[in-house]
């Protein structure tokens, strides 16, 4: 038997990577579940309990699961349903009907999608109703079975529920709310919101049916918390087929997170964000460069991957500008120096470039003023300076007063890494200030 | 070369096919193939990919999904003037026409992220799907919920689909205010001059040697490249240039290898397409017409010189006096154009610095009086105050010399601005013998 094991348990290391890579994308590009969500047990148990009550017991609920982006509200939300539907009553009997405020932008839409959900196409058949109360109600009559007297229980999940408060009279969720605190039905209303103030969205008669319970994910992990959590994401899980190859993996990973290089990138990432989502790209960014050849993940591809993530995308634009173009921004800095950040238009930048050449007296730039009104025009359209809003299009484009989208360090950033810049272009930047 | 483009989900050969295509791209090609892994794997939900214009984004995606038969939807986002032209689009050229039948009329999104499921419940993805949507920045101009929901469509379709959003400009601004899935961001960087080189010598023509032709793409470059970077612009002057330099060779009057005659015959010519094909003054028709009938210095006209259209003498002063008005401020009219102005108050007259400069603030509004009593002064004979003076003054609006300000009801005091630049008043003014710098405030 154990000599069985042994033999089955060696895959050749192409195939290994590929299972490897298989199993951990599925983990950060397509949000697997967990088995277990780590951090969050108290909430996990209060929504599980909650929906718990509704599925079984019949009674209406309805609370509202609150937190910035990536902190994991989907993550929770589903592995509570997940939970909750091992359990062989709820499964018989509990309904589901997702809605998302991105898809249904209008109430109209979002009840086509409950009937199409609830699988009531042909009960609704062509019938006209008179409003939006009296359509959920016949759907939710409709669900009642043969013998009993109460309708299946229905979970209502919302997502992007601040969208859905942006309707007109915000009628699909009075109506919901309104369910949910009558005796029609057994509903229970699960809304997702990254918005902490969405109660406020909310209408007087529309906030005073909700129950007002709140379930907040609030991240305060520590540090060591994350490294742990970025470790967990790493590991592969015991039931790897090739056992040396995870146990190899795993304390691979164990050593990339000791290491000192690592650490201080990683806690530079925490500081700005702790979210799920930032880890999961970061940690995208090394896993593309694993490979037969590259078969761990390294310290370099680490800090390869957080310099590509927190690059600038402005200074990666003036890096591939032509030197007119420079000189162009260069003068538009000077003009925001002297002017204290009014704005400009081609007339002055122009201006202040013919004095430049004077000073220089090299006829190398000396350019038609078309040419530099093109070059002027391709910032404009790379979105590096923009119109002022209320030039009227009546003025002339040279007259057109602009202002830059650039910050005085992001420009001399971008200098010192300009390729072949020539020294008399950097001087003139350099001068006059600083 | 093909050693960074190694992939065990995908076949060598086509790997060494796509690398051929790719010169100078490898790096980016690499990292992209890398971000796709195998096709039955998933990969992040949205990737954005910027840099400058023809960069290589759409060439590099395009090469490597064909090459590499992966299912595709290309979309670029200026033909799709409505969201259904994108959203049939996708389905089309995933499920095939029966699928995007299926969607009514106007469709909402809700309607295409059901018939994408319904699709996707009858055939789901073995390998992943790719939606590539060009010229992104306009996404963030039609509806609010288009970008996020593109941004998530994996999560909401329940697919291995994968968008990659292709743009210019930077992400910063494409982010909704509440917050959306953030893809991964890729930048392709600019080409340097030696790769600009390497590419351009790409393009050779047969008959020449390589080296002769490198000699010509330095040239150009020399040129050219302080002002533009652009490889679609560069490519398109080396091909219409390139007959001209070969003219002296052609004729036997010089060598392939003497470089100093065959620069010195072709600088002055590609200094005048910088003046007139790079700024689309001609177009390339006409600039080869050109060069055929050989030595017509002055005969090219631009598109900009059709508007030195040949005046009356009237409305040659009437719009010499509407760049007076426009540039001279009114306290200063009667210094300029009264006969006896008396004593100007120097301190109070001269006080200007150069911001103020009207020359760089631009053109000011002037009432109709004003103009006309300027033109009166101006013009050197007695002119009757006729009907003829003031339809001269519309054409001249028409011919959008003179722009006109005041709103369209105002009949009795029109506001006008002057739309002329320096140049063009002062090669008017020359055609009737009018010193028009003395006149200027600007230039006292």
């Amino acid at each position: 038997m154990s000599k069985r094991k042994v033999k089955d348990s060696h895959l050749p290391v192409g195939e290994c990577i590929t299972q490897l890579q298989t199993i951990l994308r599925e983990r950060l590009c397509h949000q697997q579940l967990p088995t277990q969500l780590e951090g969050v047990e108290a909430q996990h148990k209060h929504l599980l309990e909650l929906l718990k009550r509704t599925a079984v017991q019949g009674e209406s609920n309805s609370v509202l699961i609150v937190g910035p982006r990536g902190s994991g509200k989907t993550m929770l939300l589903k592995c509570v349903l997940r939970d909750l539907l091992e359990e062989q009553e709820a499964q018989k009997n509990v309904l589901q009907v997702h809605l998302n405020g991105l898809l249904q932008t209008d109430d109209r839409i979002a009840l086509k999608e409950i009937t199409r959900q609830l699988h009531l196409e042909n009960v609704v058949g062509d019938k006209v109703f008179g409003s939006f109360a009296e359509n959920l109600a016949f759907l939710l009559e409709a669900l009642k079975k043969g013998d009993r007297s109460n309708s299946r229980p229905v979970l209502f999940v919302l997502d992007e529920f601040d969208l859905f408060a942006h309707h007109k009279n915000q009628t699909l969720l009075y109506n919901l709310f309104d369910v949910s605190q009558s005796a029609q039905a057994p509903i229970a209303v699960v809304g997702l919101s990254c918005r902490l103030d969405v109660l406020e969205l909310l209408e007087k008669r529309v906030k005073s049916r909700f129950s007002h319970r709140q379930i907040h994910l609030l991240s305060n992990l520590s540090f060591t918390q994350y490294l742990e959590r970025i470790r967990t994401q790493l590991s592969l899980p015991d039931d790897f087929p090739d056992a040396r190859f995870a146990q190899e993996w795993n304390n691979s990973v164990e050593s990339l997170c000791e290491d000192k290089l690592v650490e201080e990138v990683l806690q530079r990432h925490f500081n700005s964000s702790k979210d799920f989502r930032s880890m999961h790209r970061l940690l995208m960014l090394c896993l593309s460069h694993v490979s037969v050849v590259n078969p761990a993940i390294k310290p370099a591809d680490l800090v390869e991957a957080s310099r590509m993530c927190l690059s600038d995308a402005k200074a990666n634009t003036l890096h591939g500008l032509s030197i007119l173009e420079l000189c162009l921004i260069i003068a538009m800095k000077h003009l925001n120096d002297v002017y204290e950040g009014e704005p400009f238009n081609l007339q002055m930048v122009h201006n202040e470039f013919k004095k430049f050449l004077q000073r220089k007296s090299n006829s190398m730039y000396n350019f038609d003023r078309p040419v530099i009104m093109k070059a002027f025009e391709h910032l404009q359209q790379l979105e590096l300076i923009r119109a002022v809003d209320g030039s009227a299009a009546k003025t002339q484009r040279e007259y057109q007063l602009m202002r830059l989208m650039l910050d005085h360090s992001q420009i001399v950033e971008a200098l010192q890494k300009y390729p072949q810049c020539p020294t008399d272009v950097k001087q003139w930047a350099m001068s006059a200030f600083g | 070369m093909a050693s960074l483009l190694q992939h065990p989900g995908y076949e060598k050969e086509r790997l060494q096919r796509v690398a051929e295509q790719l010169p100078c791209r490898e790096v980016q090609a690499g990292m992209l193939l890398s971000l796709m892994g195998q096709p039955h794997q998933y990969s992040y939900p949205s990737i954005f990919v910027y840099g400058h214009r023809a960069s290589g984004k759409s060439h590099v995606i395009n090469v490597l999904l064909k090459e590499l038969q992966l299912p595709h939807a290309t979309v670029s986002c200026v033909e799709c003037v409505s969201v259904a032209s994108l959203f049939e689009r996708v389905l089309l050229s995933f499920f095939g026409c029966d699928a995007a039948a299926l969607l009514p009329r106007s469709p909402s999104l809700s309607d295409f992220v059901r018939v994408y499921r319904q699709q996707r419940s009858q055939s789901s993805a073995k390998e992943t799907r790719y939606v590539i949507l060009e010229k992104a920045e306009l996404l963030r101009d039609a509806d609010a919920n288009l970008l996020p929901a593109l941004l998530r469509l994996q999560e909401l379709v329940e697919d291995n689909v994968t968008v990659l959003l292709l743009s210019e400009i930077a992400w910063d601004t494409f982010r909704p205010n509440t917050g959306c899935f953030e893809p991964l961001l890729l930048h392709f960087p600019d080409y340097s001059k030696g790769e600009l080189q390497q590419i351009l010598a790409l393009d050779r023509h047969p008959s020449y040697s390589a080296e002769f032709y490198s000699s010509y793409i330095n040239i150009l470059l020399g040129v050219f490249y302080s002002v533009c970077r652009d490889l679609r612009e560069l490519r398109h002057l080396a091909a219409l240039n390139f007959s001209k330099f070969c003219e002296p060779l052609a004729e036997g009057k010089v060598k392939e290898s003497d470089t100093h005659k065959l620069w010195r015959n072709i600088e002055p010519h590609l200094k005048k397409a910088m003046q007139t094909v790079y700024l689309r003054e001609v177009s390339s028709l006409q600039w080869e017409k050109m060069q055929q009938a050989e030595t017509e210095a002055g005969a090219l006209r631009g598109l900009s010189a059709h508007t030195h259209v040949e005046l009356p003498y009237y409305s040659k002063f009437l719009l010499i006096a509407a760049y007076l008005a426009s540039y001279n401020p009114a306290r200063t009219d009667k210094r300029f154009f009264l006969k006896h102005h008396g004593k100007i108050r120097k301190a109070n007259f001269l006080k200007k610095n150069e911001k103020t400069s009207n020359h760089l603030l631009g053109p000011k509004p002037f009432p109709l009086d004003r103009l006309l009593a300027i033109f009166y002064s101006v013009v050197d004979s007695r002119v009757a105050p006729s009907a003829s003076i003031f339809s001269q003054i519309s054409s001249l609006v028409t011919l959008q010399l003179l722009t006109q300000v005041s709103h369209d009801d105002q009949l009795d005091a029109p506001k006008y601005k002057c739309a002329v630049s320096m140049d063009f008043i002062c090669a008017i003014s020359r055609t009737v013998n009018f010193d028009i710098v003395k006149y200027l405030y600007d230039f006292l």
